[in-house]
């Protein structure tokens, strides 16, 4: 198929289903073995049955597509699609949906809806101080719906739905940036989720597969008094960093069209890789996509073996 | 359309990119995502095609029957849009929420279609006054990732160039009724001609700057939209030995339409149909030179098909 096919006309390209290009980066002899809903795992010989399973006709059966972890005698299948299950730290990316009676509701890719409690917010003046009534009529003016906020899972109730709080200065309202949502089973669990990326840019990576972009921020604007750092948020964000995150937000979307895991590190190597390709927009097409992922995946694999 | 929510800061963010004319994902104003095209994906209707623009994806069938043509209208045959949004697009559409955007999208692929500048219902006549072809044109939305109406006309497009209708043998004239005998084999038929169909644009207006193929999250930053018919270029669709002798082409606009609650001025308006009739003829040309490598392919060697596996 020649390339000129394809992108005869610049703004369009509209390719065939018989072109279409398979994303898989991984070697054949390390792809893991990837289990279907109702498969057989093994007989039910002394094995027990984990999450993502279940015991029919004497055999242990896959109820999810995913893949199989054995913890000695416990078999488990991971899905590669689910919600989010969330876990005491864990770092999120969430959106309010709703203004209750002293808490907000905030989406977190759950299957529940998650909770923000107002005693769990840091409200502006002093650390400890009592929520007053007046504290509760104002509530949308410290959050409404609508807005995207960084959190920390506090707590997780009997039905699975997470209790959150905002009670550090690097938690709380996000600004001007781009959100981009991927599986929560791609996300890498590691100790710092928040990043200063060399390119400029700052990645907040939530564990519930939110990932959030913004251009940094500079150091002297989180100490100003606050109405002049809401006019600051409303400021354009210049080109060179509009680019980037541009950039960054398609490496991403690579990436995971790949099913490769999600950390600062993979997310750097990309970028770096993407380099190449002069015009951003050139990393929608499916071809770019997979040579940045399958160089990225070449360079881990580098770095694995140092 | 089903919108989603954002908060301000995302809005400002995406209504100072398009007016810098570069989207959050680097596309400009006048580029659209890639897509996907496969026809012929139900082996049981005349013809049918899969698209997939980013995360809408919409498949399209075309089934045929005979009816009798309406009086005012002997000659012409029958065309009819049924749009099915399916709950698994979003939940939004289960029950009856789904039918309201069903109805706006199948009413105005129908008044696209009505001129007979867009479409020639002449070839859809077999026998005038008494019998004629209806096209039944089921679109189902299989998923909801913004710019409905561009996709659905592409695939609606697609479908049809895939659409055979079987030749009539003889015809028996009973009384005052007709009798047709169709020809048993399904290639013994004729394809359609689909070359002038019209192609919907949706221009957002976000600011003061129109967009073509916004994502959702642009949808819900625009106060209006505008979507413009275009018709097409038969030169894409047909294989012209001369290509000289063809008549000059000229794109038309076959509808407009307006949703939202935004209001556009009409210096806007003049640029922004323009806009849409520019994208409109790109979209076109893309679209025939990928249908008529698909038709080379499968007449070389025998295509499997692809659908819904990757």
């Amino acid at each position: 198929m020649n390339e000129n096919d394809i992108n005869m006309t610049g703004h369009v390209s509209i390719r065939l289903a018989s072109e279409r290009v398979n994303h898989c980066v991984a070697s054949s002899n390390d792809t893991p073995r990837f289990y279907t809903p109702g498969e057989v795992i093994s007989g039910m010989q002394d094995f027990m049955r984990g999450h993502g399973t279940y015991v029919e006709d004497n055999c242990l059966k896959s109820s999810v597509a995913g893949v199989m972890q054995k913890v000695n005698k416990l078999i488990c299948v991971r899905p590669l699609k689910s919600r989010y299950v969330g876990e005491i730290g864990d770092v999120v990316v969430g959106r309010v949906l709703e203004v209750q009676q002293r808490r907000w509701k905030v989406e977190t890719n759950s299957r529940l809806d998650s909770i923000l409690q107002l005693s769990s917010v840091n409200l502006p003046g002093g650390e400890l101080r009592r929520r007053s009534a007046e504290d509760e009529q104002t509530m949308r003016k410290h959050l409404k719906e609508g807005d995207l906020i960084s959190a920390e899972v506090q707590s997780v109730f009997a039905d699975g739905s997470l209790s959150l709080h905002t009670r550090s200065l690097k938690y709380g309202k996000l600004s001007q940036g781009v959100l981009v949502k991927v599986f929560p089973s791609l996300i890498r669990r590691r100790k710092n989720h928040f990043h200063n990326l060399p390119c400029g840019v700052s990645v907040i990576i939530g564990n519930n597969g939110f990932i959030w972009l913004s251009p940094r921020l500079e150091e002297a604007t989180i100490d100003e008094n606050p109405d002049e750092t809401k006019n600051n948020e409303l400021q354009p964000v210049d080109s060179i960093d509009r680019e980037t995150l541009a950039r960054l937000k398609n490496c991403i979307a690579a990436l995971v069209a790949s099913k490769m895991m999600l950390d600062d590190s993979s997310i750097m190597f990309a970028y770096e890789e993407s380099l190449k390709y002069e015009d951003v927009k050139e990393l929608l097409d499916p071809e770019a996509m997979l040579d940045v992922a399958f160089m990225t995946q070449h360079r881990l694999n580098n770095l694995m073996d140092e | 359309m089903a919108g989603i929510l954002l908060s301000h800061t995302e809005k400002v963010y995406i209504t100072h990119g398009v007016k810098n004319e570069y989207r959050s994902d680097g596309r400009s104003n006048i580029d659209y995502r890639p897509m996907e095209l496969e026809t012929d994906v139900v082996s049981h209707a005349s013809g049918s095609a899969r698209l997939r623009l980013a995360n809408t994806d919409i498949l399209v069938g075309v089934k045929t029957e005979i009816d009798v043509p309406k009086p005012d209208k002997p000659g012409l045959g029958k065309i009819e849009f049924f749009v099915d949004c399916s709950a698994n697009a979003t939940p939004e559409f289960e029950g009856r929420g789904g039918e309201q955007l069903a109805n706006s999208i199948s009413n105005i692929m129908l008044r696209a279609y009505q001129s007979a500048q867009a479409f020639n219902l002449k070839q859809l006549c077999i026998f005038e006054g008494k019998q004629c072809w209806k096209l039944y044109i089921d679109i189902l939305i299989l998923e909801c990732g913004g710019n409905l109406c561009d996709a659905v006309s592409l695939a609606v497009k697609a479908a049809l160039f895939n659409t055979r209708i079987p030749f009539v043998k003889a015809a028996l004239m009973d009384g005052g009724n007709v009798d047709l005998q169709l020809s048993d084999d399904p290639f013994d038929s004729k394809w359609l001609d689909v070359g002038s169909a019209p192609l919907l644009v949706t221009l957002c207006r976000i600011g003061e700057k129109c967009v073509v193929d916004p994502t959702a999250e642009e949808e819900s930053c625009s106060l209006v939209s505008l979507i413009v018919g275009v018709t097409g270029n038969p030169k894409y669709y047909n294989d012209y030995e001369d290509e000289e002798e063809l008549p000059a082409f000229e794109a038309k606009c076959s509808v407009i339409s307006m949703h939202g609650p935004g209001s556009v001025s009409p210096q806007n308006l003049r640029d922004a149909i323009n806009q849409g009739i520019i994208a409109a003829v790109c979209l076109d040309e893309a679209l025939g030179k990928t249908l008529f490598r698909e038709r080379r392919d499968t007449e070389q060697f025998k295509r499997h098909s692809y659908g819904f596996l990757k």
